[in-house]
């Protein structure tokens, strides 16, 4: 896996960050921090699962990639094979060609399709605005698009209210293909489904990719989803990286205490090894006013002194030859435990 | 058996029923657009479009079924009862009723139709824009439309009227102009609920522009209020018309309005003693108000999608 990768993505020092503002003159009174300086790095054909609790900025951080909410600093370095481009400074005419290639499937399938349009109505203009003129191909292409998501051609002309959740959320899916892209959020994706159906989005999701050669940025919150489908994991807490890993490296070897508490949350289904539960107390703390220190030394179990003033690193380590990142001052010692 | 047969509901019956046509080959794909199929199986809207046709028409074709001049002036003839002669009388100068409500139909109608749908199209062009786009434009067009809102809406019709002068057009300006603000502010308040949905996000994802992405996609989501309130506006206008009228400073007295018609109850002699001056303007008037009210419920039932027809 690790041979002549290329990366795909690369934020640098990324933060969004929404003022709070009060009173009648609307005075900004402080700063959400939805995503708290991320780096990361994507490479070209893997899928990154990002989890985390609710609240800790995952689906912001999507969302900013994409420029569907506006970052307030950082880089997004976006590389098409040929050229790198910030994708916090491009203009709306050179975001529209970026556009055809980074994607995002939503979360909500009621409310991601608009109820006045048929499925071709409203595929059909994104279409138009990436240079297909005729209205022909159009309707082939989508229909190939509907075929490819396992469902029928005729189908486009029906309204949205017409399908279930599943349906819906595979023609999500079939628009965040229709103009080719190479990488594609995927927020929450399947977390509106019920089980049966998580499964059968989730192995069309694993076709498509291998199909066409896709990147997929995994947003979730359920940790079962993510060792099927990821290949890398990015664990959040409170707009920050805590942990970074191949998916295996992390299940077997976790350098995070947040981590762990999250992994033993995963029911197991099996009497004889039940194991350990740790549970976490309290809520995730506000983004507004973070912990001083470590983020997470509030709920940690192992919490010293050094994690109430020093904010720890995100520092690399090594998992049977794979890098491992890990933002714990005693990420070494998580080991042997 | 019977038990089975029992329980089906009225529902379930229907459904057989089309179960059964669909069998046989009656239902087929049908042709034409589903809007206006469901527009048409509405009794309550097909009922509003013949009553709004039929007095659309009569105005429209005035000359052709009116005997007498609506502005002839005929006093040995005056107040008289309606007659074979005059069908719903004469007025106190010896004018023809009649005449006179089809004939005002025509500045009526077209000062309340006129007036809601160019408000409309001025709102409706601003609130989808800036209730989607937001930032600086947005406020301003708030801040404008609450200034024209506060000011009470008469005295500045009649501002406007002394300024502009009297005159129908003049009339249907000042109506737009002091009147968009209701349906500016109906709109901006969709459009702010709508552009948090997910769709409009994948839109904005496919880096389509702001105006496609407001005015095509979004709008059609917000149409069934707009449509609404174009026909509740309407009525209003068509009173206000007549509100003006009577305070001289609306369409010139001597042409025939409906408000100018209707206006001639203010007298207390006629009002008691001579309801055929009046009565049948006040009628002609609900029934067309009615009519749109009726229309535009169905339109907004059938601009629906999730509504079956």
């Amino acid at each position: 896996m690790s041979e002549s990768i290329e990366t795909i993505l690369t934020l640098k020092d990324m933060e969004t960050h929404f003022p709070i503002k009060k009173g009648v003159f609307k005075r900004t009174t402080g700063y959400v921090k939805a995503v708290d300086g991320v780096s990361l790095e994507v490479y070209r054909g893997e899928t990154l699962a990002l989890v985390g609790e609710s609240g800790c900025g995952k689906t912001t951080l999507g969302k900013s990639i994409l420029q569907l909410v506006k970052p307030t600093s950082g880089k997004i370095i976006y590389n098409d094979k040929t050229t790198e481009r910030d994708l916090c400074r491009l203009s709306q005419k050179e975001m529209m060609e970026v556009n055809q290639k980074l994607q995002i499937v939503f979360q909500d399938p009621q409310s991601s399709l608009n109820p006045a349009f048929t499925i071709f109505g409203s595929l059909q203009d994104s279409l138009k605005a990436h240079g297909i003129k005729s209205k022909s191909e159009r309707r082939k292409i989508i229909g190939d698009l509907l075929e490819a998501v396992n469902m029928r051609r005729e189908q486009m002309d029906l309204y949205p209210h017409e399908f279930s959740g599943g349906q819906r959320q595979r023609i999500g899916i079939a628009r965040a293909l229709s103009i080719e892209p190479d990488l594609i959020v995927c927020d929450e994706a399947v977390s509106a489904l019920d089980v049966s159906i998580q499964a059968q989005v989730l192995k069309l999701l694993k076709d498509i990719k291998e199909e066409r050669n896709l990147t997929y940025i995994f947003i979730t919150h359920d940790l079962s989803v993510v060792e099927y489908i990821s290949d890398r994991v990015a664990v959040m807490y409170l707009g920050k990286i805590v942990e970074l890993a191949e998916v295996e490296d992390l299940y077997a070897s976790t350098m995070h205490p947040y981590t762990k508490a999250l992994l033993s949350a995963i029911p197991v289904a099996d009497l004889d090894r039940r194991k350990k539960r740790i549970l976490l107390e309290g809520d995730v703390p506000s983004p507004v006013n973070p912990p001083s220190g470590c983020p997470f030394h509030p709920r940690c179990s192992q919490c010293q002194d050094i994690c109430k003033t020093v904010v720890p690193e995100l520092k690399r380590f090594e998992t049977n030859g794979n890098e491992h990142y890990s933002a714990c001052h005693f990420a070494e010692e998580q080991l042997s435990q | 058996m019977k038990d089975t047969e029992k329980k089906k509901t009225r529902l379930e019956k229907k459904f057989d029923k089309i179960l059964i046509r669909e069998d046989t080959g009656l239902i087929k794909n049908k042709k034409g657009s589903r809007a206006f199929r469901k527009l048409m199986s509405n009794r309550l809207a097909v009922a509003g479009i013949i009553i709004v046709s039929v007095i659309l028409l009569a105005s429209i074709f005035a000359p052709l079924i009116c005997r007498y001049d609506p502005l002839k002036l005929d006093l040995r003839n005056k107040l008289q009862k309606p007659s074979m002669e005059h069908l719903i009388g004469t007025d106190q100068l010896g004018r023809d009723i009649f005449a006179r409500i089809v004939y005002g139909g025509r500045v009526s109608i077209l000062v309340g139709l006129g007036s809601a749908l160019a408000s409309a199209v001025v709102g409706v062009a601003i609130g989808a824009y800036t209730g989607y786009k937001g930032g600086l434009l947005d406020k301003i067009m708030l801040r404008l439309s609450e200034l024209v809102m506060a000011f009470p809406q008469i005295i500045l019709v009649l501002l406007l009227v002394t300024i502009m002068g009297q005159g129908l057009r003049n009339l249907i300006i000042i109506f737009t102009l002091t009147g968009w603000g209701g349906i500016y502010r109906m709109t901006r308040a969709q459009m702010l609920s709508l552009r948090e949905e997910e769709y409009v996000q994948a839109l904005r994802a496919f880096g389509l522009n702001n105006f496609s992405i407001a005015y095509k996609h979004m709008l059609p989501n917000a149409v069934g209020p707009i449509v609404v309130n174009i026909t509740l506006s309407t009525a209003m206008f068509i009173l206000y018309e007549a509100a003006l009228s009577f305070l001289g400073l609306g369409v010139p007295l001597n042409i025939a309005t409906w408000g100018n018609i209707v206006n001639i109850a203010q007298d207390l002699r006629y009002l008691q003693f001579f309801w055929w001056l009046w009565v049948p303007g006040a009628i002609v008037i609900s029934l067309f108000v009615l009519g749109i009210n009726f229309i535009g419920d169905g339109l907004r039932d059938s601009a629906d999608p999730m509504q079956q027809g």
